[in-house]
């Protein structure tokens, strides 16, 4: 993946805002992705993170889901309302479904895991600073379990009224493949669809991620809590 | 009962042969007439042995059927007042065992130690000998001569001989030796004083028509004698066993550090090398370190091997974990494992997580992709795991030998039970290898859509 995917005809290099508490990861991600975006500003917890993000207004926030004072969560909580041009990418190392969903759902583009490779992030900046979503083959995987959940035998089956509910079986399709480890551009081809495809397919799921207002989602979250 | 055992080992070629009746030996595996004999030089056989595997040797060298072998020497031992089993022992001992040239006689002539131990349990049989002798119990003194053979020649074999013969006689003399609670010591002194009192019974139920008080004089000439010797060779005795223990425990020590060098070479100062090689790249330092953290403390502190599948994982999402944790340890790439629903594993499901953990070893040593996906989804019908990498691939139709074998243990394993397996993989275009294996109606079927996969739950401190 040498040569990262401009989504959406974009040109400039995107600009990154960087939010994560270790010194040592946000001079990792700048000096790798130096070339290839322009990082307007850093912060090191949720308060600073929101007035840089003010102050800056940059394109793309990395946002690492696990700060010290706070869920990364409340820094896209905080910002979104004054500046929902800022899109937010999430970071973060651990997995904790429940975590992870919270800062979809906040508003977050997408997630990826922070073993992510230098060009792959690029290619994810991009993507998120075009507007598209993000979903690393973990998030796929939650939001499949997710929503499979609420399929058989739920109690809460009554609560099938919406649309946001589901997920198309074309939509399960996209994101198994993703799960599978497939960039959007292999999935494209396996699915004999476009790559713009996917990406509908995948801002359509992200959509329902943050729209739905079955609780199954966040229960299903809350219960993963325990594992 | 011996006989049964021994039916097996040698090729019955003529059972029920001939259309002559079955006699009564041969209803009972015992086949008088001689079978084909196999050439090459006399060895104790490993299969079909009872004690050092003699007469089974003989009987595959010979032709002749083992339990008839065995007949004639328990008959003979009585006949001649243990000869026989001397004789045996002494076989034991000279005969080298199948697979080896040495016979433990010779390994036994280097053991100093061995010599000694057979020393003072003759000189402590002695002892009994004597004792008997004065009780008048003729008939054992016959034996003495065959008794100290056999004593000192086991002595000797119980410490020369290979260890996997000496853990088949430590199997052999299990019922008495571990038999009842207690330290070791104890039970040796049970046995004893056991050993004593059946000769002591034996020898006063065969001079039972003697009086009573005719034995007080022998037996305090018995009771100064057993002191005496207790006297002269006690501390003998007793340094000998001391000895004995302390190399015992120090053998025992010896063998607890090389299995702890060769796990901390497996793991740790594989990891370390791992680490220096990519001192340049810390999110695979870290990676490497924790998996090795994890790994270590459940060795240390939960006393888990790290390793097997089977024991450990309870369900498909264990399982894939554990693969995970195994594969980015041993081979420094990263595993990027996703598990969709849950449920319990079973024999099937098993096989199928060995077979994807094979594909995995198999991407990371091959494709030289630095991540390996491994998706695994439990749906109510079926369970689908993918292994994919996205590294140099090969054109599965020209397969070179050396993956063959691989590819077809990982489709034997799933196929066999049921499955299907596909490996899809060009030059270049990287690897997929897809493994479904069907689930079989069983109550857990819910486990794909469950909010709570049961066996999620205790995991994780």
């Amino acid at each position: 993946m040498n040569a990262p995917h401009q989504g959406a005809g974009f040109t400039a290099r995107p600009r990154v805002f960087i939010v994560d508490d270790h010194g040592m990861f946000r001079s990792g991600v700048r000096s790798e992705l130096s070339g290839d975006v322009e990082i307007v500003g850093e912060a090191d917890d949720v308060a600073p993170a929101i007035a840089g993000i003010s102050r800056c207004l940059p394109d793309v926030v990395l946002l690492d889901v696990h700060l010290p004072g706070g869920g990364g969560q409340e820094v896209v909580a905080a910002v979104k309302p004054d500046h929902p041009e800022v899109r937010f990418l999430a970071l973060s190392a651990s997995d904790a479904p429940e975590d992870v969903i919270a800062v979809i759902r906040a508003g977050a583009r997408g997630y990826v895991t922070k073993t992510i490779s230098g060009p792959e992030l690029v290619d994810a900046i991009s993507r998120v600073a075009a507007g598209d979503a993000v979903f690393s083959p973990r998030l796929a995987g939650f939001v499949l379990d997710a929503f499979a959940s609420g399929i058989a035998g739920d109690i809460d089956r009554p609560s099938f009224d919406s649309e946001l509910d589901q997920l198309t079986a074309r939509e399960r399709e996209v994101l198994r493949l993703i799960a599978r480890g497939y960039t959007y551009r292999e999935v494209a081809r396996e699915l004999f669809i476009s790559v713009k495809t996917v990406e509908t397919h995948v801002s359509s799921v992200l959509r329902k991620l943050q729209l739905s207002s079955r609780h199954q989602l966040t229960r299903w979250a809350a219960e993963r809590r325990l594992t | 009962m011996e006989s049964m055992v021994e039916h097996d080992a040698v090729p019955a070629a003529d059972a029920g042969g001939g259309g002559h009746r079955m006699t009564w030996l041969e209803a009972r595996g015992i086949r008088l007439s001689r079978g084909p004999a196999s050439a090459g030089p006399l060895r104790r056989a490993v299969d079909g042995r009872v004690f050092g595997g003699v007469a089974a040797g003989v009987a595959r060298r010979t032709g002749f059927d083992a339990g008839l072998i065995r007949a004639v020497l328990v008959i003979g031992t009585l006949v001649t007042s243990g000869l026989f089993a001397a004789l045996y022992v002494a076989a034991w001992l000279v005969i080298p065992g199948e697979g080896t040239d040495t016979a433990i006689g010779t390994r036994a002539l280097t053991d100093k130690r061995g010599i000694g131990l057979a020393l003072a349990l003759t000189s402590l049989l002695g002892v009994g000998l004597v004792i008997a002798s004065a009780l008048h119990a003729a008939w054992i003194t016959g034996l003495a001569v065959p008794l100290l053979v056999c004593a000192a020649g086991l002595v000797l074999i119980a410490r020369n001989a290979p260890e996997s013969e000496r853990q088949y006689l430590r199997e052999l003399s299990d019922p008495v030796a571990t038999n009842g609670s207690g330290r070791r010591s104890r039970r040796l002194l049970r046995i004893g004083l056991a050993l004593l009192l059946l000769t002591g019974g034996l020898a006063t139920l065969l001079d039972g028509h003697e009086k009573t008080y005719q034995l007080l004089q022998p037996l305090a000439g018995v009771v100064l004698l057993v002191a005496g010797f207790t006297l002269a060779f006690g501390p003998w005795w007793l340094r000998i066993w001391r000895d004995l223990v302390a190399e015992r425990q120090a053998r025992i020590r010896a063998e607890e550090r090389a299995e702890m060098a060769s796990r901390v070479h497996d793991s740790v100062l594989q990891t370390l090398a791992l680490i220096q090689r990519r001192a340049d790249d810390p999110h695979q330092v870290t990676k490497l370190a924790r998996a090795q953290e994890r790994e270590l403390r459940s060795w240390l502190f939960d006393g888990r091997a790290p390793g097997s599948l089977d024991d450990e994982a309870g369900t498909v999402a264990d399982g894939v974990r554990l693969i995970q944790q195994e594969v980015e340890a041993q081979h420094g790439i990263s595993v990027e494992a996703i598990t969709v629903g849950n449920c319990e594993l079973d024999e099937e499901l098993t096989a199928l997580l060995a077979a994807a953990k094979e594909a995995t070893v198999n991407a990371a040593k091959w494709s030289g992709a630095p991540v390996v996906s491994v998706f695994a989804e439990v749906e109510p019908e079926s369970v689908s795991l993918f292994v994919r990498d996205r590294g140099r691939g090969f054109d599965p139709a020209a397969v070179p030998g050396d993956r063959k074998g691989l590819a077809e243990s990982i489709r034997g394993r799933v196929t066999r039970r049921g499955g299907t397996a596909t490996i899809r993989s060009a030059p270049g275009e990287g690897t997929e290898v897809s493994l479904v294996m069907p689930r079989l109606a069983s109550g857990s079927a819910h486990g794909a859509s469950s909010g709570t996969p049961a066996g999620r739950m205790p995991r994780r401190p």
